[in-house]
């Protein structure tokens, strides 16, 4: 077990070690730098600001830098806002973007295992198609698609639902659709087909002939046993929706990390562009670790390094 | 007592009974016709085929081209004249979306088959080679995989700025590595089978055996996931143009004609329907066309 983990955290260390390198050399090397803007800079200006951000150090000095910052946690200034760190961004920002992930989160959990459970269960049945066919469905609309037409049907024609920010519990309900939309079809899908598999097992068979009530046959032995490609999925998603998706916070103005994330884009804020994107990767590894040690818990024929 | 046998050529009649009466069929025919009578796939392959026609005849029966402007005629509604109504610079939506739909499947088509490709040949290496080359090979394709791949899009489209070639490019360097995982699992499956130690037997080398005998084999669940790959570009594609990140003015693909109607969505929701239905459409048939053939070419599934 321990060499399982020692393992799998020098993965995982190696694997945010290339993410760190990769995005620090190529934010370093993209055509016309930070400072480039459509008029132009005074060359003692820019030397000036260089100076201050150290961009005038050699590349590789500037790299150890960094990876010593990231040591302690520290990104660096953002090279757009004059006297505001990295650091500061994503204190400001990840609590939006956190509250709405938990929310959708909780939201695909809430509605996508129950609905799977019910389609595998009265397979075939009017249900079961009806949650099949949305399910598809959910899965080949964009979430910019999804979330502009929840805006134009519920905010602009019925004027149920606000538009943008996140004041009231009402302000979650669309957004947590459009963030959660894909993820639901998915995990829905997903429970349905790993429901069915572990309903056609021999133990199942075993189960009903010793007389087990069916209760207990769908919710003690096959939901248990079919739990492992859901939890596969749903740990990396909770890292994702955590922080933040791009498109659903630029379309309803929710100042959270996908709205900075974009935003740096178009600024050309590199320092911001890399923070977010290393402590992307590094929750998201987090999540794949703490699913790897998980799968020991529910299934103990996979418990590992015995 | 000798019982002399004579033989005695059969009667013509009872000839016929020693024929085989169908001819016999080829792997892929014999999963076409499986897929044929798969009502869901069929439709998905219906749904693509039209699209692809659309998207190729479409730009050139319309009277309008995708560049031209009618500043007198901006945000119509749709009409005889212009089927899916004019954009905020009176061009015709209905040739945007058209040529859209060429720039975005011509983005996925080209995107798939070389990652394909690329996926293809670094996983069969590995997969055959096995030992340490397999486990450094892997190491960097699960480091690409952990990485979120619209991150990975993202920072490849900064880096390498916005255009149709870096588009492609981006979306063929984060999609190889799924390719590779799969064809590699295969590689590893089939290999120790007795067909690869005959052929080996025989003389084959290497080369040969990887690409005459374990690709061939493997070639089912390469089709499969080439042909779920394609509307994950589409997806990502339009993803990156509705960002910013992808194709620029006046050239449009679908998920920048949706990120252009985004500014106007209260008074011409029109602008963003059509877009969008196509690529709804081309995601649901692609879909439907890949579980039709997973089906199809899993001999295991037959019936």
């Amino acid at each position: 077990m321990a060499r399982f983990i020692l393992d799998r955290v020098f993965s995982i260390a190696l694997t945010l070690a290339a993410v760190v390198t990769l995005t620090f050399f190529m934010m370093h090397t993209v055509p016309g730098g930070p400072f480039a803007q459509d008029k132009e800079v005074p060359p003692e200006v820019l030397r000036a600001l260089e100076a201050k951000y150290h961009l005038d150090e050699p590349l590789y000095l500037q790299y150890v830098n960094y990876v010593k910052g990231l040591l302690v946690w520290d990104l660096g200034p953002s090279f757009q806002k004059i006297g505001v760190s990295v650091n500061d961004i994503i204190k400001q920002s990840m609590p939006a973007s956190a509250k709405l992930g938990a929310v959708a989160f909780v939201f695909v959990l809430l509605v996508g295992i129950p609905a799977g459970i019910y389609s595998a269960v009265r397979r075939d049945s009017l249900p079961d198609q009806a949650i099949r066919f949305v399910a598809t469905l959910g899965q080949t609309i964009p979430s910019f698609v999804l979330a502009t037409l929840l805006i134009y049907v519920f905010s602009s024609k019925l004027k149920i639902f606000p538009t943008f920010g996140l004041r009231t519990w009402k302000h979650f309900v669309l957004p947590s659709i459009a963030l959660g939309g894909y993820s639901l079809s998915f995990v829905t899908r997903l429970v349905r087909s790993s429901m069915l598999e572990a309903l056609g097992q021999d133990y199942i068979m075993t189960a009903r002939a010793k007389g087990v009530p069916e209760f207990q046959v769908f919710f003690k032995h096959a939901l248990r046993n079919s739990l492992i490609p859901v939890v596969t999925y749903i740990g990396p998603l909770i890292a994702t929706v955590v922080t933040g998706s791009f498109v659903v916070e630029k379309v309803f103005a929710i100042p959270g990390m996908g709205k900075f994330f974009v935003d740096s884009i178009t600024n050309r804020d590199y320092t911001v562009l890399m923070g977010l994107t290393i402590l992307d990767a590094i929750l998201l590894c987090a999540a794949v670790l703490i699913v790897d040690l998980l799968y020991g818990l529910i299934d103990p024929r996979i418990r590992v390094g015995k | 007592m000798t019982d002399r046998v004579r033989w005695d050529p059969l009667p013509p009649e009872l000839q016929a009974s020693e024929k085989i009466v169908r001819p016999s069929m080829t792997y892929l025919q014999d999963a076409w016709r499986r897929f044929r009578k798969n009502p869901a796939a069929m439709l998905g392959l219906t749904m693509v085929s039209v699209i692809v026609l659309l998207a190729l005849i479409g730009p050139a029966v319309s009277s309008h081209s995708y560049w031209e402007q009618d500043l007198d005629r901006t945000n119509e509604p749709p009409s005889a004249a212009y089927i899916f109504g004019t954009d905020s610079l009176g061009r015709d939506l209905f040739v945007r979306v058209m040529t859209g739909g060429r720039i975005s499947l011509l983005i996925s088509f080209i995107a798939t088959f070389v990652s394909c490709a690329i996926g293809v040949v670094y996983g069969g290496f590995a997969g055959y080679a096995g030992g340490r080359a397999d486990n450094v090979m892997m190491r960097v394709v699960d480091i690409i995989w952990t990485i979120p791949l619209m991150l990975y899009a993202i920072l490849l489209m900064v880096w390498l700025g916005t255009g149709l070639h870096n588009i492609l490019i981006a979306i063929t360097l984060v999609y190889w590595v799924n390719m590779a995982r799969i064809v590699r699992g295969q590689v590893m499956n089939l290999k120790e089978q007795e067909f690869v130690l005959a052929a080996l037997v025989q003389g084959a080398g290497s080369w040969r055996i990887l690409t005459r005998h374990l690709i061939p084999n493997s070639m089912g669940p390469i089709l499969v996931t080439a042909t779920m790959m394609i509307p994950g570009a589409v997806f990502t594609e339009s993803f990156l143009s509705f960002i910013g990140l992808g194709i620029s003015a006046p050239l449009a693909s679908w998920g920048s004609l949706c990120s252009d109607a985004l500014g106007a969505l209260r008074p011409y929701p029109y602008q963003l329907f059509f877009p969008a239905i196509f690529i709804c459409a081309t995601m649901l048939g692609f879909n439907f066309v890949g579980d039709g053939m997973r089906d199809a070419l899993d001999p295991r599934l037959r019936k």
